[in-house]
């Protein structure tokens, strides 16, 4: 049975705070193999969040968003897709875009300063939104021209919880309604939008039923739970690649989570919350829950995630050197790329700023 | 009005002054209300409103929606009522979605209204760059503002101006895109006097007299170009005139110093085409080409988008860019 015909004010929920499987709940059908690659791309993003905040705090990185408590949501559902499907993310999928191969090395790229890293080329992912909600109506874009060509591509677009406030929400998800899009809105509901709660971004109940305004299914689920992630969003796809179904094809899907650390390497938590209140929900971390479940279904051990263990952590430490490694850009990067054709206004400019460095010396500009 | 010798004052940075000028504006008259993400509880981003929160309670100090074409809309609302809002856009690279907002309805409602609703509100916005910070943080679009008849555009770059340009702004009937350069958040203190004081609007500021060459400038290029004109000393007498209101320029201080000098150079960080040294210059070749024995040269941003940071020195102009610029003036 499908997850989304359902009272948007229900949550779906698969796995309790204990790894166990709820009475009533159905385990999706996903091979061990699958389970413990789910497993084990939660364990890398939780790990290389900590190190990039470390890379931030050395002076290596500039401002990092990190994601912390949210590795449930972004695995969950990118597992859901077919390769070909697209990811439309914000800044802080770093986990979800790994599942369309872009590599770790490439996420710190772009933190790091370098427009290299945004470019993403041949994957089926979008540039990384950094204004709130910008990328949801150029997510119904590509859904759109995807379903004007024919395709059977479905286009996954993530956001937070504050980014249902801005006008481009409403106006992407209307669109989506009106043109029969095949789109997934995944809000990574993570009950802080920088310093305001949920409470403050809308008076409605529940993120999801504002689905119901715009014509289409809203579905609220636990997104610390993987597994339900997962259920969920497979549902969504299935719906939103089938054009010959009963349901409109867009799908809300709110995930309800929380951000463990700060929303970015910028801000300081400890203003606005308590921390009684990030501990609460840290008994709910999605990696535990799916670990405590695989182990009671024998599908991990000891050994097992000494391994993952190691082998993330070298996963992690190579991109970081890889990242580091890297070329800085070239300087004559900052002309191109802002036109097909470089105009001869901004030639000159470019070679006035080249006479500039022949004179000076990067240094002396730099310093 | 300027503080003499026996004026009480506190040794501040420029995001300090901001704090400080938001908090004598709200206290002298209950109608100013400040509004907008992160601005309450946590005290904005920068700390800009930093105890306000604590100090002036909820209904004054509210922490919005994340939707800046909402903040800016309700303001208007406000202040066509009555009050006398402040709302913030985090970041000037987040404004745009309330430009609509501002252009369309803050700038025009005094004229098609016949003057019945004004819109006394203040939109305080961080831009500029230098600060290593993400995409879309770092923008200077102070030109799309001045291009709207009807608003002011406002920019300090001292501790002691951001107090009084600010509660001038706030205390101005009309509205008011107030521009704070982030860079120099931080970078040095000055002396504000403690009690509030206006600093008046559309009245630039000699930063460095001379007699070779005026450079005009504004926000974070002061600083630069002020440092640039002191390494020239002994070579070149240079002027440095900090317009500190972009819109209504002060066009008598600009000719007046362009006449003593009879060159000149403008330097600003954001790009070159459209930016306001081209209005600063057709200034100039109106009121006083008779005067001029130069090109006026402008030292500014590229026509390109802003990089991202690992690039960002090499896009802002730095005091090499500028002594170039000045000596190709006064070398001519």
């Amino acid at each position: 049975m499908s997850t989304l015909q359902r009272d948007p004010d229900t949550r779906v929920e698969i796995l309790d705070e204990d790894g166990r499987v709820r009475d009533g709940a159905t385990v999706p059908d996903l091979d061990d193999a699958e389970l413990v690659e789910m497993y084990r791309e939660m364990r890398l993003g939780r790990h290389f969040d900590q190190r990039a905040v470390s890379l931030q705090r050395q002076g290596r990185m500039g401002t990092f968003p990190p994601m912390s408590g949210q590795e449930g949501a972004q695995v969950g559902s990118a597992h859901a897709l077919r390769d070909d499907d697209w990811i439309i993310p914000s800044y802080r999928e770093h986990a979800a875009v790994y599942g369309k191969d872009v590599g770790l090395a490439e996420t710190l790229q772009y933190w790091m300063g370098d427009e290299r890293g945004n470019q993403m080329d041949g994957k089926p992912v979008f540039p990384a939104a950094v204004p709130i909600a910008t990328q949801i109506p150029h997510a119904t874009g590509l859904a759109w021209a995807s379903k004007l060509k024919d395709e059977d591509r479905v286009f996954m677009c993530y956001f937070g919880d504050g980014a249902t406030s801005e006008g481009d929400f409403h106006e992407g998800l209307n669109f989506a309604g009106v043109f029969d899009t095949p789109s997934i809105f995944f809000c990574n509901n993570n009950q802080w939008a920088i310093s305001v709660p949920r409470e403050r971004q809308t008076a409605s109940q529940t993120i999801a039923q504002k689905a119901t305004a715009y014509g289409f299914d809203g579905v609220q689920v636990d997104g610390m739970d993987p597994l339900a992630v997962y259920k969920v969003t497979r549902d969504a796809v299935e719906k939103a690649r089938n054009p010959d179904g009963d349901a409109p094809r867009p799908t809300l899907i709110e995930a309800v989570q929380y951000r463990f650390g700060a929303h970015t390497t910028a801000d300081d938590p400890s203003v606005y919350r308590d921390d009684e209140e990030v501990e609460q929900w840290k008994d709910r971390d999605p990696i535990d829950r799916l670990e405590k479940y695989l182990r009671e279904e024998g599908i991990l051990d000891d050994e097992r995630i000494e391994t993952i263990t190691d082998e993330i952590e070298d996963e992690v430490a190579d991109a970081i050197d890889a990242a580091e490694s890297t070329e800085r850009p070239d300087p004559a990067g900052i002309f191109q790329h802002v036109f097909d054709q470089q105009p001869a206004r901004i030639a000159e400019q470019q070679a006035a700023f080249e006479r500039l460095r022949d004179r000076h010396g990067d240094e002396e500009l730099l310093e | 009005m300027s503080a003499n010798d026996t004026t009480e004052t506190d040794d501040l940075t420029l995001v300090q002054a901001v704090r400080d000028g938001l908090y004598g504006e709200m206290d002298r008259d209950d109608e100013v209300i400040v509004m907008g993400e992160d601005v309450g509880k946590n005290g904005g981003v920068f700390r800009a409103t930093e105890g306000l929160y604590d100090e002036f309670g909820t209904d004054r100090v509210i922490d919005t929606p994340l939707a800046e074409s909402g903040i800016v809309g309700t303001a208007i609302g406000m202040a066509a009522y009555g009050l006398k809002p402040v709302p913030e856009i985090q970041f000037m690279g987040f404004i745009y979605p309330a430009f609509d907002q501002i252009v369309s309805h803050a700038a025009r409602i005094r004229t098609r209204s016949r003057g019945r609703f004004t819109c006394p509100m203040v939109v305080r916005a961080p831009y500029g760059g230098g600060i290593r910070a993400p995409e879309h943080h770092s923008e200077s679009k102070e030109a799309f503002f001045v291009h709207e008849p009807g608003l002011k555009v406002v920019v300090p770059s001292t501790p002691r101006d951001a107090k009084g340009l600010l509660a001038a702004s706030i205390r101005d009937p009309d509205p008011v895109v107030f521009l704070e350069p982030k860079l120099i958040y931080r970078a040095f203190r000055g002396d504000v006097p403690t009690e509030p004081y206006t600093t008046p609007l559309g009245e630039a500021a000699v930063r460095r007299e001379g007699s070779d060459v005026s450079v005009f400038t504004w926000g974070a290029m002061a600083q630069q170009t002020v440092e640039a004109a002191d390494q020239l000393a002994g070579e070149i007498d240079v002027e440095v005139v900090d317009l500190r209101t972009l819109s209504p320029l002060d066009t008598d201080a600009i000719v007046d110093s362009f006449k003593k000098t009879g060159r000149a150079a403008v330097v600003h960080e954001a790009p070159k085409t459209g930016g306001l040294a081209g209005e600063i210059t057709a200034t100039i070749q109106e009121e006083a080409l008779l005067y001029q024995e130069a090109p006026i040269k402008r030292i500014t941003g590229f026509d390109t988008p802003f990089p991202l940071y690992a690039l960002e020195d090499y896009y802002l102009p730095e005091p090499a860019r500028i002594k170039d610029g000045i000596r190709e003036v006064v070398e001519f």
